[in-house]
């Protein structure tokens, strides 16, 4: 084994402070040091097993994390079905209802622009479904660990499980909203390509940056109310500047400053607005600017995946740094 | 190396600090308009140096009056919150209880709750899937196992949920009053329960208000006060130190509202005490209605003079009064500072209780030898006086009624000024309660000189709770087969 460590245990345990309360010990302290480990004898690190650190983001065991994030997340889901007759219809009728209103809206408009997209409405319903999955994951990490409450106050777990289930159970979802889009493709003459197997990578992205800001937002929500409306807010400016139901690429460049900016280039940095494009391209059809080219370069499209890294691990620090306190705040 | 087995738990020097803010900034609006102003935040102090190390296979209760700290301690063992200074180490697999069905969800069924409670208390949902049959066949909900929990009854919820938490298997198990819900017989079924954990090996710390089950379960226990450990050592020694804490506060309370009483009953317009033995007619208003009084005056009564007081008041317990004035059937007096009666030849000054060692002592272990005591002054010769004193408990059962009338009446003369300690020793039977003491001089045939109504009051502390208004010492022998013929049936 390894070299002996004393550690602080080391000291009679129950030496309380200086001339403090009487020694709390079964046995008369002098003497109990041979019958009671932990009291008087040095004891190695090893032998007092593992220290508790009290609550983290990730806990100890990864595998808990992971059981646990499933387990909640599984319940929500099953939630979500149990609370109604239609469950699954449910669950399709809302972005199917915005669909519908926005494309017979769209579809009839002096815009038009619409019409000359390919396989419009499949593009229409995608970026509905991806962006119910990105409203339903963030907007609902926002409130999660107070509505936990009762779990993160009575139980250690790994804090992260709570704001992942959340974004697990949307992508739950998520992979039933995606049935339509599939149909509505195929239903339109879309054929399968090989550019779909990029589509899951896509998603994993889309999850890793919601999973970023709901970190944050599950966080400071705790300390900070107001929170929850701000981002209802931020959400609905999403919902209009991410190109879901109007192409952002081709929009009328704005002028700052004497300078004219292309507005779709800056929409772009949106990550989510990246994505959706990319999505567009390489799941519905190739016509669809890519998202390197909607924001007009290459090199450019680091921006977005730059912003969703950020959010990704400035999320996970700030979680990471508040989770144990998380419990003594609510 | 390995001289013995590691201590399932220890715990060395815990600090835990609470931040409270004053001014609670709970937006971030407000945040970024006052960017720099700090809120002033009030420090409680949770955990102040706590340590101790637990045996394996112990069933150690940790003790406290409310906010003390006990629950703060387990939250800390628990890992749910951190502590600022000190450590916690934990050997073996640690389940923790603070409350029964953690995560249940009303509109899932029985068998999702179950799994899902199990993981969330540390299985993973394979080892929740493989041991859901047991623990449905432990709560006896077989038939009821798809049915929503929200329509359990609250029996069958407690029992789902006790029923997961056992078979999560810990090594350590921490309990935090758990069985506060249930009714009596779940609550049985709890400790049998814990009792057949604690056979089978497993260490428990248990958090809890009961003394009694820490005195029937407990081997050792903590008693924590201000977040300070302040004693540690065998559940009985513990227990009662505990409830020596618990009515010590209880009891300054108690005199501090009696005293802000007094001074409000000092300033109304009563009649005075010292004026008594000058003013026949005055020092008679504070004696009773009763005929059988044989005071130099008639008697008359005094209730219209003494409205505050409560004069008047037929103690119906108090047999050793005649209660021949009719106007006092049916009032009780409520608080618990007493009236006082009587010619007001003598005057008890003071009233007090000591333990063993002849200390005073607001606070008497049960089964220890104790001393009530009583102090008074004459203030005219009185021949032949009664000395006497009784004990009743909170109830109002009278437990004791000592007075010298039996062992010797005729203690002679005492002049006016004279000063006279009467002491009251027995062996303390009496079960752990409240208990008022009521001193009382009277004249031979009866009359008052002077009466103090629940003028101490001290508590019994001990382990026994039967219930009973004694507890008395006994044997107890329990022996198998048909009973052994008595003496009587020998000689048959």
């Amino acid at each position: 084994m390894s070299a002996p460590l004393t550690t602080p245990a080391a000291q009679p345990v129950g030496a309380g402070e200086q001339g403090g309360p009487p020694q709390p010990g079964g046995a008369p302290e002098p003497g109990g040091a041979a019958e009671r480990p932990g009291a008087g004898a040095p004891l190695e690190l090893a032998e007092l097993g593992h220290r508790i650190k009290g609550p983290s983001a990730l806990g100890a065991d990864p595998r808990r994390l992971l059981h646990l994030t499933w387990a909640l997340a599984k319940t929500e889901f099953k939630l979500a079905f149990f609370g109604s007759v239609l469950g699954y219809l449910w669950q399709l009728m809302r972005p199917l209802l915005l669909f519908g209103v926005i494309y017979l809206v769209i579809s009839h408009s002096k815009l038009a622009a619409g019409n000359s997209q390919p396989y419009f409405p499949a593009a229409l319903l995608l970026g509905i479904v991806l962006f119910t999955f990105f409203s339903e994951s963030s907007g609902g990490a926002v409130s999660s660990l107070v509505n936990r409450e009762n779990l993160v106050r009575k139980i250690e777990f790994p804090r992260l499980a709570v704001p992942l289930s959340i974004v697990v159970t949307a992508l739950l979802n998520l992979a039933l909203n995606l049935v339509p889009v599939l149909i509505f493709l195929l239903a339109a003459g879309g054929a399968p390509q090989w550019s779909w197997l990029e589509l899951p990578l896509l998603l994993a992205a889309l999850a890793c940056f919601t999973a970023g800001l709901g970190m944050i937002l599950s966080v400071s929500y705790v300390s900070y109310r107001d929170v929850r409306p701000i981002w209802e807010v931020v959400l609905q400016m999403t919902f209009y500047a991410s190109g879901i139901f109007i192409a952002i690429a081709g929009l009328q460049p704005i002028t700052v400053f004497g300078q004219s900016i292309d507005l779709g280039h800056v929409l772009m940095a949106n990550p989510f607005a990246a994505i959706l494009e990319q999505a567009r391209h390489v799941f519905i059809d190739h016509r669809y600017p890519s998202a390197a080219s909607a924001i007009g370069g290459g090199a450019l499209v680091l921006i977005p995946i730059g912003i969703a890294l950020a959010a990704v691990v400035g999320g996970f620090v700030l979680f990471d740094r508040r989770a144990p306190r998380v419990a003594e705040q609510l | 190396m390995h001289q013995s087995a590691p201590p399932p738990v220890a715990v060395d020097r815990v600090h835990k600090r609470f931040e409270i803010p004053r001014e609670q900034v709970n937006t971030l609006k407000e945040r970024v308009l006052h960017p720099f102003r700090r809120g002033v935040t009030d420090t409680l102090h949770g955990l102040r140096g706590v340590s101790f190390a637990v045996q394996p296979g112990e069933f150690f209760g940790i003790v406290g009056r409310n906010g003390s700290g006990k629950s703060t301690l387990l939250k800390c063992l628990a890992g749910i919150y951190g502590v600022d200074s000190g450590s916690i180490y934990v050997n073996g697999r640690m389940s923790t209880f603070i409350e029964l069905g953690v995560g249940f969800n009303p509109d899932l069924p029985a068998r999702d709750n179950a799994l899902l409670n199990a993981t969330m208390l540390g299985l993973s949902p394979r080892e929740a899937r493989r041991r859901f049959d047991s623990v449905i066949d432990f709560a006896e909900l077989r038939e009821f196992v798809d049915l929503k929990i929200k329509n359990y009854s609250s029996g069958m919820l407690v029992r789902l949920a006790f029923s997961v938490m056992i078979h999560v298997d810990a090594e350590i198990l921490l309990i935090d009053e758990v069985l506060a819900v249930g009714d009596a017989a779940f609550q049985q079924k709890c400790f049998d329960e814990f009792e057949r954990i604690h056979a089978s090996g497993a260490t428990i710390l248990f958090v809890t208000h009961d003394m009694g089950a820490v005195q029937r379960f407990c081997d050792r226990a903590l008693l924590l006060e201000h977040g300070r450990p302040v004693e540690m050592g065998d559940p009985e020694h513990v227990g009662n130190r505990y409830l020596e804490l618990n009515f010590s506060a209880q009891a300054r309370a108690v005199e501090q509202a009696a005293a802000a009483e007094e001074e409000a009953a000092a300033r109304a317009p009563l009649p005075d005490r010292g004026a008594n033995g000058a003013n026949p007619a005055a020092a008679h208003a504070f004696g009773t209605a009763q005929t059988s009084n044989p005071n130099p005056i008639p008697s008359q009564p005094a209730r219209g003079l003494e409205p505050a007081a409560g004069v008047g008041a037929g103690e119906s317990a108090d047999g050793s009064r005649p209660s021949t004035g009719a106007p006092a059937v049916g009032e009780r007096e409520g608080g618990a500072a007493g009236r006082r009666d009587g010619d007001g030849a003598a005057e008890i000054l003071a009233a007090w209780c000591e333990d063993e060692a002849g200390e005073r002592t607001e606070t008497l272990p049960n089964g220890r030898p104790c001393t009530f005591a009583a102090h008074l002054r004459f203030r005219e010769d009185v021949e032949n006086p009664v000395f006497e004193l009784t004990v009743q408990n909170s109830h109002r059962d009278h437990l004791l009624s000592a007075s010298n009338l039996a062992s010797e009446p005729r203690r002679g003369a005492f002049r006016a000024g004279e000063e006279v300690t009467f002491r009251v020793r027995f062996e303390n039977v009496l079960a752990p309660d409240r208990y008022h003491v009521t001193p009382a001089v009277t004249r031979q045939g009866g009359a008052w000189i002077d009466r103090r109504e629940r003028m101490l009051s001290v508590v019994v502390t001990g382990a026994r709770r039967s219930e009973a208004l004694l507890e008395l010492p006994y044997e107890l022998a329990i022996e198998r087969g048909a009973p052994r013929a008595t003496k009587a049936e020998l000689v048959r």
